[in-house]
């Protein structure tokens, strides 16, 4: 039983948390500019290597450079959304999306160049888990990150549902038209939104780096389960989109729990299918997304 | 007073014009009525005045300055209020928050201005905490005049506030748009019951074809055989 917690529903947990910073910022993307942010996992990378730096040069623990990995990461969101979105503001959204795309193999040659392709760690060495009850074992970094997430998911509710800049953001969600007839400037919605997500994305990314190593092609890797996770949680819907991030974490790393016999159900490697699984099901299911009842947000 | 003055406006979305030449105008503390044909250009006349269209001639003044090259949003600012045909209520959000909404702009406190609200609309008070799109038709029409009216504007533009209600609610509409009226904002409103919208109106625009056919009073209006005939039916 605690093999199941500690091997399988921990991590499933953390991938979850990490899936749902990533899908949060997709989903709001995607909810106020129309398109699927396809440079998403590059930005979640960028963050994990600016972390890197900090780590490095100024011997910083990972927890205490996520801070500054968020505002570099934001900085870049906004001026990719000046120089590669916005030109591009009035034209179909799949040009959006097509540009996106471009800016992803852009922002990983750039760190490619930076920081070399060869894979990296935060901390050396082996990290004992804090262990309760004599055999519940939880890596202390996991808790960090859960709390962070939670921490991160609590202060975007309170955002969205309590102040007059996040409502204004799910007013331009619901209706952009009547948003402009209520005097609400898009433009700084617009900007909010790359604050949002490009945090978010830098959080995950450092937060995967902390959980694993880096890579620069680690954020690109995860656009599959983050983008699944979006698509669970219904398209443009950020609560949706953590259920999502969730239960994908959670089926990736339970699919590969031996429940029969000895063997894992699904080899590990085949953990990401169970990402794409899901997704292709779903859109033959339920195009529009497993939580979404009815419109609106 | 005029407050609004619009005259030949001509303008469309493409290469094709879809307004040919409409004049309108709007008083402070008057109804004013837009009538006329499906796809007459009636919601394309007022997206003019919202500056939601290009516009290839004409002019528009409020209280006596151009509005010309001012955004939306600017002319918003200024002091006009808008209720679209479609898509006019914020259905996510719940009916306080299509308040705020509405007063996004606004500097002072909201508190008064939503009691306000709820005493011109009495259903919505007890709605506040719904979503708006879980309201019946009529509650939402109040949601979204509501909405509109929380920036106080001086103008008021309504593109079928009565859409899908039936004849009671209608009327229930129309005697709060009388009341708003009466309080001393200049209304225009373009709707498709024209004969009972015309009989509220102090003047009325008959709209055909993307340019003014019968412009008078209300009264005038429904009275003139020819504009029976043509679009009173009989
Ligand atoms: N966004 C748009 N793009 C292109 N053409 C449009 C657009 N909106 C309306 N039109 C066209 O402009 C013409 C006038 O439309 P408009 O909506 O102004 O009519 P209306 O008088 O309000 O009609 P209704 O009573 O049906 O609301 C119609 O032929 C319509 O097809
Ligand atoms: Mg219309």
């Amino acid at each position: 039983m605690l093999a199941f917690v500690n091997f399988y529903l921990i991590p499933g947990v953390i991938v979850g948390s990490i899936y749902a910073l990533g899908a949060v910022g997709v989903s709001l993307i995607f909810a106020i500019l129309r398109f699927a942010h396809f440079a998403h996992g590059d930005l979640m990378t960028l963050g994990a290597y600016l972390a890197l730096s900090l780590v490095a040069a100024a011997g910083l623990a990972p927890f205490l450079a996520l801070p500054f990995a968020m505002a570099g990461a934001i900085v870049v969101a906004l001026v990719v959304h000046r120089l590669f979105y916005a030109p591009l503001a009035n034209r179909p959204t799949i040009v959006l999306l097509i540009a996106s795309f471009g800016v992803a193999l852009m922002l990983r040659s750039a760190i490619q160049l930076l920081w070399g392709v060869q894979v990296e760690t935060y901390v050396q060495g082996i990290q004992r888990p804090l262990v309760f009850f004599d055999d519940l074992r939880i890596a202390e970094r996991h808790i960090y990150i859960v709390l962070a997430t939670v921490v991160a998911i609590v202060a975007l509710h309170v955002f969205l549902t309590a102040t007059r800049a996040g409502k204004a953001m799910r007013a331009v969600a619901d209706q952009p038209e009547l948003a402009e007839l209520s005097g609400i400037d898009r433009k700084a919605v617009v900007r909010q939104v790359w604050v949002i997500g490009g945090g978010l994305a830098a959080m995950a990314g450092v937060f995967l780096g902390i959980d694993g190593e880096l890579d620069p092609n680690m954020g690109w890797d995860l656009l599959l389960p983050v983008f699944a996770a979006a698509l669970l949680g219904g398209i443009g819907r950020p609560y949706g989109a953590i259920a999502g991030g969730y239960v994908i974490g959670l089926a990736q790393e339970l699919a590969t729990y031996p429940w029969i016999g000895a063997e894992p159900l699904l080899s590990p490697g085949y953990k990401s299918a169970v990402a794409f699984a899901l997704m292709v099901g779903l859109l033959l299911w339920r195009p529009q997304g497993l939580l979404r009842g009815r419109e609106g947000t | 007073m005029r407050i609004l003055e619009a005259q030949g406006l001509i303008g469309g979305y493409g290469a094709m014009d879809i307004l040919k030449g409409v004049d309108l105008f709007a008083e402070a503390g008057r109804l004013g009525v837009v009538v006329g044909p499906n796809g007459a250009g009636k919601s394309t006349a007022l997206k003019a005045v919202l500056g939601m269209l290009e516009l290839r001639a004409g002019s528009i003044t409020f209280e006596g300055e151009s509005l010309g090259g001012l955004s939306t949003s600017a002319r918003i600012a200024r002091g006009i209020g808008a209720v679209p045909q479609n898509d006019n209520i914020f259905q996510g959000m719940t009916v306080l928050e299509n308040l705020e909404m509405g007063g996004y702009l606004v500097e002072s406190p909201l508190a008064p201005r939503i009691e306000r609200m709820f005493a011109i609309f009495p259903p919505l008070a007890e709605k506040r905490r719904q979503p708006a799109g879980e309201l019946s038709g009529g509650q939402r029409q109040m949601v979204a005049m509501a909405r509109a009216l929380m920036a106080e504007p001086r103008l008021l533009l309504l593109d079928e506030p009565t859409a899908g209600l039936s004849p009671a609610f209608r009327a229930d509409i129309f005697a709060r748009i009388r009341t708003i009226t009466e309080e001393g904002v200049a209304v225009l409103m373009v709707e498709q019951n024209a004969r009972e919208a015309l009989a509220i109106a102090d003047t009325g625009f008959v709209l055909a074809a993307g340019a003014n056919r019968f412009t008078g009073s209300g009264a005038e209006l429904v009275a003139d055989p020819d504009v029976r005939a043509a679009f009173l039916g009989g």
